[in-house]
């Protein structure tokens, strides 16, 4: 279980994170969504203990992180935003640095390399440096990286940004099978798709501030199922409503041309914080 | 364990690149040996020596010095600011302490190398050096020091352009003011003082006298003093490193 209590990051006056209280229950896939620069890294680094938290406290089975627990550090695996390889040295080495750093014994590392790479199906280039990989071959080999020492949470910042859609499928699916064996996953994204897709409850995150949490499907049921969307003084207009029935007698009287569609999280967004997610 | 897992990552990167590595640490040695041994070293002599074996003792110093600081510093300003590495060796369970002491033993390790190198090339120009328990112990605290001070500035410093500006106003005045090519008693007296107990001057003075020179545990206790004193900075600076 991993506690958030009324957590903040200040940088001078700003508030990246700004007193965010949630509880993350074992086994859960967790997604936090909102526009870059909203403060989902920021709460990734301060779990992780590579940022300082300014107020609040985090706790992880009750034990508050910092970066002398090499017990609590043990129990998490974290992919970064960004490539974090060793580029000089081949993708098992990679591996084989990982599992020692976390006081893996050599033939379970040894063992344990080898799953992990026919899992992500980089088998046959195991010995080619990492720099030689493709983003979607690094980023699938810095999933495995983290799972190395067996954690019990997996954290993820944005784990599929800049990957094509075949490469996001196929690391999704490696997600879904992984959560799916008992594995937390704390996920942050600004793929609506992604979350809504992956996530059995979503955080919506805007300027450091938590505004709405829960279920993508309860956060959309919240506000409406459907949208009638239509052009109207010059701006777009976003209406809500429980049934498409209802939604298409409303654009009965719109002399505009309109669309009714289903309602996602992107409009749940919107509709708490009037911007997009995609601003940024 | 995590500290071997250090030192072992190292350890692989250093062979992936031995042939680069090994020429590089050898190549300005050698020109210094080439220039202050046959250029200068036979007409010269200084506290009662030939020149070149004055200098031998100062060049591996100097060195060992700079491979020791270089190494430890550019490599955790990459792993830090470009490749990232770092962040994930902190998010390991490995402690500040066994990680610090890691990469001190690593630049330990690659300035002992160097100094290696230097002193088999050194064979063909003078044989008066004497290697000794002793030499070897200032020689390894030399490094110590600069590792230590090398890690420090390799997680402060912001862009790795500023490296550069770190070796041209520390280690490379440093490298010709603390008795690597002359002796300290031809500068005036405060100055001699200042630069005295800079570790260079110790380390320089160390394995030029060898144990038989007077008062020779100075120089390892002082070596030793400066690591218990920055050490500690160092451990504390990587908590806190972003």
């Amino acid at each position: 279980m991993i506690e958030y209590q009324n957590v903040s990051k200040f940088y001078g006056d700003l508030a990246a994170v700004d007193g965010i209280s949630l509880d993350i229950p074992d086994g859960e896939f967790f997604g936090l969504l909102g526009p870059n620069g909203a403060g989902k890294t920021t709460i990734i680094r301060m779990t992780t203990a590579l940022t300082a938290v300014s107020s609040g406290a985090i706790l992880i089975d009750g034990e508050p992180i910092n970066r002398d627990l090499s017990k609590t550090k043990q129990r998490f695996g974290v992919v970064p935003q960004y490539t974090n390889l060793e580029a000089e040295i081949s993708a098992r080495q990679n591996l084989d640095y990982h599992g020692r750093l976390y006081g893996m014994d050599t033939s379970l590392r040894k063992s344990k390399i080898d799953e992990l790479l026919e899992f992500a199906e980089l088998s046959d280039r195991a010995d080619d440096k990492a720099s030689s990989y493709s983003s979607g071959m690094r980023r699938r080999l810095m999933i495995i990286k983290a799972l190395m020492h067996s954690p019990d949470v997996l954290f993820l910042d944005e784990p599929t940004v800049g990957l094509d859609a075949t490469a996001r499928r196929n690391i999704w699916d490696l997600l879904r099978n992984m959560n799916s064996q008992g594995l937390t996953i704390f996920l942050t994204t600004h793929y609506l798709e992604e979350a809504q897709a992956l996530c059995s409850r979503v955080g919506l995150i805007d300027k450091g501030k938590m505004v709405q949490l829960d279920s993508p499907s309860a956060l959309i049921a919240s506000h409406g199922n459907y949208i009638l969307e239509y052009f109207k003084d010059g701006e777009m207009v976003y209406q809500f409503f429980n049934a498409r029935e209802e939604a298409v007698k409303a654009s009965e009287w719109l002399n505009a041309s309109f669309q009714v569609r289903e309602a996602n999280l992107e409009d749940v967004f919107v509709a708490l914080t009037n911007r997009r997610i995609a601003e940024s | 364990m995590t500290f071997k897992a250090v030192i072992w990552k190292d350890w692989i990167v250093f062979l992936n690149k031995i042939a680069s590595n090994t020429i590089s640490a050898v190549v300005g040695p050698t020109l210094y040996l080439l220039a202050f041994g046959w250029g200068i070293g036979g007409q010269v002599s200084v506290a009662g020596q030939s020149y070149v074996s004055f200098v031998i003792p100062g060049i591996v110093a100097m060195n060992s010095m700079s491979v020791s600081f270089g190494i430890i510093a550019s490599s955790l300003n990459i792993s830090r600011l470009y490749d990232k590495t770092f962040e994930a060796e902190m998010m390991s369970p490995i402690t500040p302490v066994a990680y610090t002491m890691a990469k001190v033993a690593v630049g330990i390790g690659r300035g002992i190398y160097c100094a290696t190198l230097i002193i088999a090339v050194s064979l063909l120009f003078d044989r008066s050096l004497v290697l000794s328990p002793y030499f070897l112990l200032v020689l390894a605290l030399n490094c110590a020091v600069f590792s230590i001070i090398g890690f420090i500035v390799g997680l402060l410093i912001k862009s790795h352009g500023d490296m550069a500006k770190v070796s041209n106003f520390v280690i490379t005045p440093m490298s010709f003011l603390c008795g690597t090519l002359f002796p300290l008693d031809r500068f005036p007296v405060l100055l001699r003082a200042l630069f005295e107990f800079l570790p260079l001057s110790m380390a320089v003075t160390g394995l030029r006298q060898g144990a038989a020179g007077p008062n020779s545990w100075v120089v390892p206790a002082v070596l030793a003093a400066w690591c218990l004193v920055l050490f500690p900075v160092a451990v504390n600076v990587c908590k806190k490193a972003e």
